[in-house]
């Protein structure tokens, strides 16, 4: 799950991590007012959208007047956010971040991620702060230093101290950055967090460490024992199918293509949408409805592919281990009377009871193209959707 | 010979009075697999389809029973401690099925494991692990299967049965079958799945599906380079997913370069590796590496 930036911070500065005063806003004049909090001096204009690239789209402004901030609140609030990772439709900008300006002295990099090869949380710093890490990770992989969270209680005082020596900080930076590193590894296992980034984090004019952008992701698995998070989630920055999907346990993810699929797991659903690109085609989505799916679920699963009106023709590719095909087929059938189908359907089943599935719908004498092996199946939903 | 499993392994069940617990269970009996136990706390002292018995902790199955692997269905809030449950009994082989254990949760269970070379884990998120006509512990349809002497290796439970199901087909049938299975950090890698093939003198060829995410693909091509000497097929899945968007497995995400399909194919055909273009040519795969060995 991810957080705005404002959510980030305000859980940053929980465990101890300084950001700068900022006020959320929803309005112009609320964006004013707050600028006019600060006393005398210059702000920052934030958009808060889970989006990448806002600084890019234009999302992120400095403002020296009340009159600039109202002028740059009104023109985020009012158009959609286009940034690299929006698409080109953009994204509704429901609230502001409006911050009191900081002097840069230096930019640095940190984050606690999961070193998946080493299977323990690691922390990363860099000395090349405010650009993407992957970035620094191809063209300068010596900037960036790394130490494993080894101990279950948390970041150990002479990994933050490493740490901080090793990015050349002297002096109060260096009791500041333990202070910070220690709060940052902590809000990652308090939290159950799949990402805590600091990014830029930056060591102003007068020497302080502050955290001037944050990034905070949690691990889905564990939203359940995460009471106090699950209050931050924003549903109007999903994709409503999306969201529809996850409620009934399905893990769905829209894409641009023609031909909607219906595949159990991931692994076949990620290679049903290659066979159909294979052979000239574009997935309009990507649709596990996972290993024991009912018939509520697959009948949910063919109402939010057929709600995108993109959709020229469906393709069910169906292996069955713990998902039975006579299960399918059932699903298939009542689908057929709860919604309406107006494109064709491209079926094609394997795996536990094949044949009472692949029966069931032929005697059901539904217009259903059946296919044999998985380049059939592809031509086939190719060839439906034209 | 295979590895892992075979027809003496002795299985017992965490969680078997579940609704997939319970179901599987029932599916591995009717395989052949030797299920001798099953474990859920307050149970003990009841029978399983009127055969298993069932106990309250893993170690009390595996005084009474010998029991020396098991297959977990318990629910994610409490499977990592049932991984550990099984591993402080004393069990060599657990094979985790459950899927969406928290990834923290999992990190606990890793450093403990780091202590106990004699115990691996499969999974967990995984489809589990068959040595056909020998020992399924798992949700695979057993039916696809075909004794023979192809190691088959996979992130993914369905596009390994796909994989199968193609191998079968086309007359080449399976040493065992290892779902390893999609979650960030899994107990058994695909260098340590190969290694065991390369190891298996009844294994001739391997086939190995990854899938985009991480880079536990190039890792293994780097070990197929340099230690094994067997026909080595392959396939990636997610060539066409969108970049930054997470595809189901919490493994399938692609950020930035590293984890790209396209990466990943071409460590394994520097590594003498085939790989098939379409999921639909994973059998020929196999084929034609073996072909290219001869």
């Amino acid at each position: 799950m991810k957080i705005h930036e404002y959510q980030a911070k305000e859980l940053l500065r929980a465990f101890g991590v300084p950001t700068p005063t900022g006020k959320v806003v929803t309005t112009a004049d609320e964006a004013v007012k707050a600028f006019e909090s600060f006393g005398k001096g210059i702000a920052v204009v934030k958009a808060q959208v889970h989006a990448g690239g806002r600084g890019k789209g234009g999302g992120v402004k400095v403002v020296k007047s009340a009159e600039e901030c109202r002028t740059e609140a009104k023109r985020i609030l009012s158009n959609p956010l286009i940034t690299p990772q929006t698409g080109p439709e953009g994204v509704k900008v429901r609230s502001l971040l409006v911050e009191q300006a900081t002097s840069i002295g230096h930019e640095y990099y940190v984050a606690v991620v999961l070193d998946r090869a080493v299977q323990l949380p690691v922390l990363m710093a860099s000395t090349e702060g405010g650009v993407e890490i992957e970035e620094v990770a191809a063209h300068n992989p010596d900037a960036i230093k790394k130490t494993h969270i080894f101990d279950a209680r948390g970041l150990q005082p002479f990994q933050a101290r490493k740490i901080a020596y090793a990015l050349g900080l002297t002096g109060k930076q260096v009791d500041q950055a333990v202070k910070t590193l220690t709060g940052l590894v902590k809000l990652y296992l308090d939290k159950d967090c799949s990402l805590a980034e600091i990014n830029p984090w930056v060591q102003t004019t007068d020497g302080d460490m502050i955290a001037l952008d944050g990034k905070v992701n949690f691990d889905d698995n564990a939203l359940f024992r995460l009471k106090d998070i699950q209050g931050y989630r924003d549903v109007t920055e999903e994709d409503p199918s999306e969201l529809k999907a996850q409620e009934t346990g399905i893990s769905f993810v829209k894409l641009d293509g023609n031909i909607g699929c219906l595949v159990n797991g991931a692994g076949l659903a990620m290679s049903t949408m290659d066979i159909i690109k294979f052979h000239g085609g574009d997935p309009a989505n990507f649709l596990d409805v996972g290993g024991g799916a009912n018939v509520d679920q697959v009948t949910t699963a063919f109402e939010i592919i057929l709600a995108d009106k993109n959709v020229k023709a469906v393709l069910v590719n169906i292996f069955g281990g713990i998902m039975k095909c006579d299960t399918i087929a059932t699903a298939i059938l009542e689908a057929f009377k709860r919604v309406k189908f107006n494109v064709p359907l491209v079926v094609r089943l394997e795996g536990t009871n094949v044949e009472l599935g692949r029966k069931m719908l032929a005697d059901s004498g539904l217009p259903i193209i059946t296919a044999g092996d998985l380049t059939d199946a592809a031509e086939k939903a190719v060839k439906a959707a034209g | 010979m295979s590895i892992l499993i075979n027809k003496d392994s002795r299985v017992l069940c965490q969680g078997i009075t579940g609704k997939a617990g319970a179901f599987h269970s029932s599916q591995c009996l009717a395989y052949g697999t030797k299920m001798v136990a099953g474990v859920t706390p307050n149970k003990g002292g009841t029978l399983f389809e009127n055969k298993v018995p069932i106990f309250d902790t893993v170690s009390q199955a595996v005084h009474q029973t010998g029991a020396d692997v098991s297959m977990i269905f318990v629910p994610p809030p409490f499977a990592a401690d049932a991984i550990l449950e099984a591993a402080d009994a004393g069990i060599r082989l657990i094979i985790a099925i459950t899927e969406g254990i928290p990834v923290a949760d999992m990190v606990h269970v890793a450093r403990e494991l780091r202590n106990r070379p004699n115990c691996r884990l499969v999974g967990p998120n995984c489809p589990g692990v068959i040595t056909p006509d020998e020992c399924k512990i798992g949700i695979m349809p057993g039916y696809i299967h075909k004794k023979g002497p192809i190691g088959v290796i996979s992130r993914s439970g369905t596009l390994t049965y796909e994989a199968v199901w193609q191998l079968t087909s086309l007359g080449l049938g399976q040493s065992t079958c290892v779902g390893l299975g999609g979650d960030p950090i899994v107990g058994t890698s695909f260098i340590d799945a190969l290694e065991l093939f390369q190891n298996d003198p009844e294994t001739e060829a391997i086939l190995m599906m990854g899938e985009i995410g991480g880079d536990a693909e190039e890792r293994a091509a780097e070990f197929v380079k340099n230690n094994v000497t067997k026909p080595v097929a392959s396939f990636i899945a997610g060539q066409t997913a969108p970049p930054g968007r997470r595809m189901g497995h919490a493994g399938a995400i692609i950020s930035g370069s590293s984890g790209k399909a396209s990466d990943k194919i071409a460590a394994l055909r520097n590594a003498g590796i085939v790989v098939a273009d379409t999921p639909a040519d994973m059998g020929k795969a196999v084929v034609e590496a073996i072909k290219r060995r001869k």
